[in-house]
């Protein structure tokens, strides 16, 4: 990518052409500067200048003074995973200027900081000075403001520089800022301060530019864990234990932030829903195991460490059939690892929790928009079948900022799964049994607390127990009761989200992926495409693997298995599944902390197939 | 043959026999002091005229635990995980506000593994009756010192105990428990008693119950024995509680008095009640009666601490009255039109 990216930069100097709507800012700062607002009034100006765009924030387990960046990629083709190099730099942290400056691609350009007073040792890149702290002396800043409004300077700067719309710039602000239309004011204010230096004092010597596009009617801008939020309120969450750890921590705070205004009830301004911040994750899933066994939609948002804590409480839903939503958003393990860094290192772990014979139910976004839709539908997943369910997101797709398809109302109906209340128990033939697998399908009939039927009452045990709840320690109920329960999840896998498949003709090699991997697998497989290796893509969106899966894995000469953690976590699995066509599955993971690449992609395929 | 008034007296006011309160046959130990709690909680609940599906039950792990399943088998139980029932029976209180949760547990269970869940769940003031059923030794793993063991204890494969025990009276007291209650599982009827102000209390009821171990802690000497408890029982004083529906008194014990009581081994126990001063509505004198018994090796039993106007979990979370769980799919899920302001504002 980047050998390519130097030829197309030297190409187009040579012809004094522009680069048009085709790059990646990366903003090089400490953490606790404020410049949060200005990122996102710069990507999301892109956004609607009709450009896609993505944003991500790589940012340390800290509070404030440690390195920062923050990452935003314009494609007009759409393209927005992360990438390797930077075409523009905007450097105010002379910590990492050194660093950050190795990152730049020939031709590509930097702004920085004009207090850094370290060499700019480099030849193939232009470079533009930035007077912030003279500017800054200049504008008319309340004192205690002036660190944050340092940042807008850049956002004009810059933003002059490759011809962002200032209009636009202007209505970010005032939305941004919505109800306080002087702090709005101020910050255009500055804006306007650095494009006018600019304008007046820089010579324009790249060839970036950003041109308007038509606008991006069918996307918005947001990011994993608020839709997951989202989701779960329009999915009827009821019940939320948590306790904060990153990066699940803003899912339930989103969470917070939208249920009075979705979940107040109407008629009488209560709360049809409670949210209860734990004493740790041990009690966190407890509440949660409480509540959904007494019927409410419960769930928990947790990341590796936690969801380590709560296995012994996961076990016990998972023997007892009692319906739970528990996020994942994974970070990088084992022990505390990098909290702050990306990873899906959790797979194997979610796949069989716990001691003893465990399997679960796992959904793995792939998208922001999924993570939406998977929000409503783990709980009807979870209480059709009385079972715990994952869904695996993990901190790139949830922390970052993803252009993203419209969330969709859900096309289903509630699913509350087999519930019986008083007047379902009143026409019960027959002696009602909590474990009794009356359909065939592994999956029995449940009350819960509240239903007065002088029948409905059973006694709930993680003990050995017959289908009635009774205590048993005996030999063929115990394997009787542990495989109706298995049978669960042989029912379910055809219920499950189906996989995506994105093909190209006459492909003969698979590709297979998971979760936020997507956008760098697609553009992998098109740049493959261009140099004439076709490959089909497979992404997994549910464990266990249905049909579909085992077709892909079976169709193909052989499969690459990419994934972010050391041991190939998704390639152990299927290799389980679809144990008859191990010999075409092959492993190629990565765990350093970072969003998967294209590059990385395209060049592990590479070396795969030369090696052929 | 029965007469109408004969079929009346063997029925509570809401026309259920004492049968419909029993749970399945105790498999503890023969002369186990949890038997009797379990007794005493059927018959608090016969007499309080409470319907069995109006109450759910919770426990943790240990001997304790299981008797959960020796009472109230048309209520809903869940026996969950070792020191962690507060979290479970929290969150499935959130489910039907109307329903009494009653939480049976351990020393084990509350005093070591559950300590912080037990402490969190009293600061949350969830109304419930958490009941300790307290003998100083792991039972079901057969005889290993409890947090609440008294220093200096000898038991057969363990040798003595190093540490100072915890007094979960205490605890509760200091983390703002509402309603702290200490009995002895010999005293049947103020046990009763005692569950029955803690079944009409609006708030986090602790009764922490001596309920000696006839099998790993049972030495003359020991502050969990019923030689013991016999000798050393200083209960606080009547329990003349007055609960939203009946009144309850224990007919037969004055305050600040002796009494000789006949457990159902054959042996007998001296309790002392409180004293009829006692004030259980202020907290300096609930800890220093408990810093008094423990300097004068006694254990005082009564209610200890009682406060009535505290805000409950329930009153700071605002929900409809309606129970959550049985909210139709229309209160639950948002219209479409939300979500399609919502998706304007992220553009």
């Amino acid at each position: 990518m980047t050998e390519q990216k130097e030829i197309r930069n030297n190409q187009l100097a040579a012809n004094n052409q522009k680069i048009v709507n085709d790059f990646c800012i990366t903003i090089c700062t400490v953490n606790g500067s404020g410049s949060a607002t200005a990122n996102n009034v710069l990507y999301r100006t892109l956004f609607r200048m009709g450009i896609p765009v993505s944003g991500k924030n790589i940012f340390p387990s800290n509070i404030k003074g440690l390195p920062t960046w923050y990452v935003i990629r314009a494609s007009m083709e759409g393209y927005l995973g992360r990438l390797e190099h930077d075409d523009i730099i905007i450097a105010t942290n002379k910590d990492t200027f050194t660093e950050d400056l190795s990152y730049i691609v020939p031709g590509g350009v930097i702004f920085y900081s004009d207090h850094i007073d370290l060499p700019l040792d480099r030849q193939d890149i232009i470079a533009y000075p930035m007077p912030i702290k003279q500017l800054l002396k200049q504008a008319d800043v309340p004192r205690n403001l002036r660190d944050y409004m340092e940042n807008m300077l850049y956002v004009g700067i810059v933003g002059q520089m490759l011809g962002i719309n200032f209009d636009v710039v202007n209505e970010v602000l005032t939305s941004h800022f919505k109800g306080k239309p002087a702090v709005a004011e101020s910050n255009m204010k500055i804006v306007n301060l650095g494009a006018e230096w600019a304008a007046e004092n820089l010579e324009k010597k790249d060839h970036y530019y950003v041109e308007q596009m038509p606008p991006i009617s069918d996307h918005i801008l947001a990011n994993g864990n608020s839709a997951g939020a989202l989701g779960a309120l329009f999915g009827g969450m009821q019940f939320c234990g948590w306790y904060p750890i990153t990066p699940a921590t803003s899912m339930v705070e989103e969470m917070m932030a939208f249920a009075p205004s979705l979940r107040t009830d109407t008629d009488s301004n209560k709360k049809t829903y409670a949210i209860v911040q734990a004493e740790d994750e041990l009690a966190a899933i407890g509440m949660t195991v409480g509540a959904g066994w007494a019927g409410l939609r419960a769930m928990t948002s947790t990341s590796g460490p936690g969801l380590s804590l709560m296995t012994e409480y996961v076990g016990l839903a998972y023997f007892t059939e009692t319906p739970v939503v528990i996020w994942d958003v994974q970070r990088v393990g084992p022990s505390t690892g990098m909290p702050t860094r990306t990873a899906q290192g959790d797979l194997a772990m979610c796949y069989k929790l716990g001691h003893g014979d465990t399997n679960y139910i796992i959904l793995i976004p792939g998208s922001v928009t999924e993570c939406f839709e998977f929000g409503w539908k783990a709980f009807d997943i979870a209480e059709q079948y009385q079972t715990p369910v994952f869904v695996l997101s993990d901190l790139d797709l949830g922390m970052n900022q993803w252009m993203t398809e419209k969330f969709e109302y859900p096309d289903k109906e509630i699913n509350r799964g087999k519930i019986l209340w008083e007047k379902d128990l009143e026409k019960w033939e027959g002696e009602w049994g909590r474990y009794l697998d009356v359909d065939g399908d592994g999956v029995p009939y449940r009350t819960v607390m509240g239903n007065e039927h002088p029948k409905s009452a059973y006694f709930t045990r993680g003990t050995g127990h017959d289908e009635f709840g009774n205590y048993s320690e005996n030999p063929i109920t115990w394997i009787k009761m542990i495989n109706r329960i298995k049978k669960k999840f042989v029912t379910v896998r055809e219920d499950l989200p189906d996989p995506t498949i994105r093909t190209k003709p006459n492909s003969k090699i698979g590709i297979i992926g998971m979760g936020s991997t997507d956008l760098a697998l697609i553009e992998a497989q098109d740049i493959l495409s261009k140099e004439n290796i076709q490959v089909d893509y497979l992404r997994v969106r549910a464990l266990p693997t249905n049909q579909m899966v085992q077709d892909f894995i079976k169709n193909h000469d052989r499969n690459y298995v990419f994934e972010l953690n050391r041991d190939g976590q998704l390639c152990e699995i299927l290799n389980c599944e679809v144990s008859q066509y191990s010999d075409k599955l092959i492993s190629v993971s990565i765990v350093n902390g970072l969003p998967m690449t294209a590059s990385w992609i395209v060049s592990q395929i590479k070396n795969f197939e030369e090696g052929k | 043959m029965d007469t109408a008034a004969s079929i009346q007296s063997n029925t509570n006011e809401i026309g259920l026999t004492q049968t419909d309160y029993r749970g399945k046959p105790s498999t503890l130990c023969p002369g186990c002091g949890h038997n009797t709690v379990t007794s005493q909680i059927q018959a608090a609940c016969y007499e309080l005229n409470i319907m069995p599906e109006k109450i759910a039950k919770f426990s943790g792990i240990g001997c304790s635990s299981k008797s959960l399943n020796y009472f109230l088998n048309r209520s809903f139980g869940f026996n969950g995980l070792h020191g962690r029932m507060p979290s479970m029976a929290l969150g499935a209180s959130f489910a039907d506000k109307s329903i009494k949760i009653i939480g049976v547990s351990g020393d084990g269970d509350t005093a070591s593994i559950g300590f912080g869940h037990f402490k969190h769940l009293i600061r949350r003031n969830l109304p419930m009756v958490y009941i300790v059923e307290n003998n100083g030794v792991y039972g079901l793993t057969k005889g290993q010192f409890s947090a609440t063991a008294e220093k200096g204890l000898q038991l057969k494969h363990q040798g003595k105990n190093l540490f100072t025990p915890v007094d979960i009276c205490m605890e509760a007291l200091i983390s703002g428990a509402t309603f702290v209650a200490r009995s002895f599982s010999g005293d049947a009827k103020q046990l009763k008693e005692l569950i029955k102000a803690a079944l009409s209390h609006q708030g986090i009821a602790i009764i922490d119950v001596i309920s000696p171990c006839v099998t790993f802690n049972n030495h003359e000497d020991t502050l969990h024995s019923y030689v013991w408890g016999r000798q050393h029982e200083s209960p606080l004083h009547d329990i003349a509680f007055v609960p939203y529906k009946a009144n309850i008194t224990l007919d037969d014990f004055d305050e600040g008095t002796i009494k000789e009581v006949v457990l159902h081994d054959g042996s007998s126990i001296v309790l002392k009640k409180l004293e009829k001063n006692y004030d259980p509505t202020n907290k300096w004198d609930a800890i220093r009666a408990l810093e008094a018994a423990e300097t004068e090796h006694q254990l005082i039993t009564g209610l200890i601490y009682f406060e009535s106007d505290k805000q409950t979990i329930f009153d700071m979370y605002n929900l409809v009255d309606q129970p959550l769980n049985r909210l139709t799919s229309e209160k639950i899920r948002p219209s479409s039109k939300m979500l399609d302001a919502i998706n304007k504002n992220m553009y």
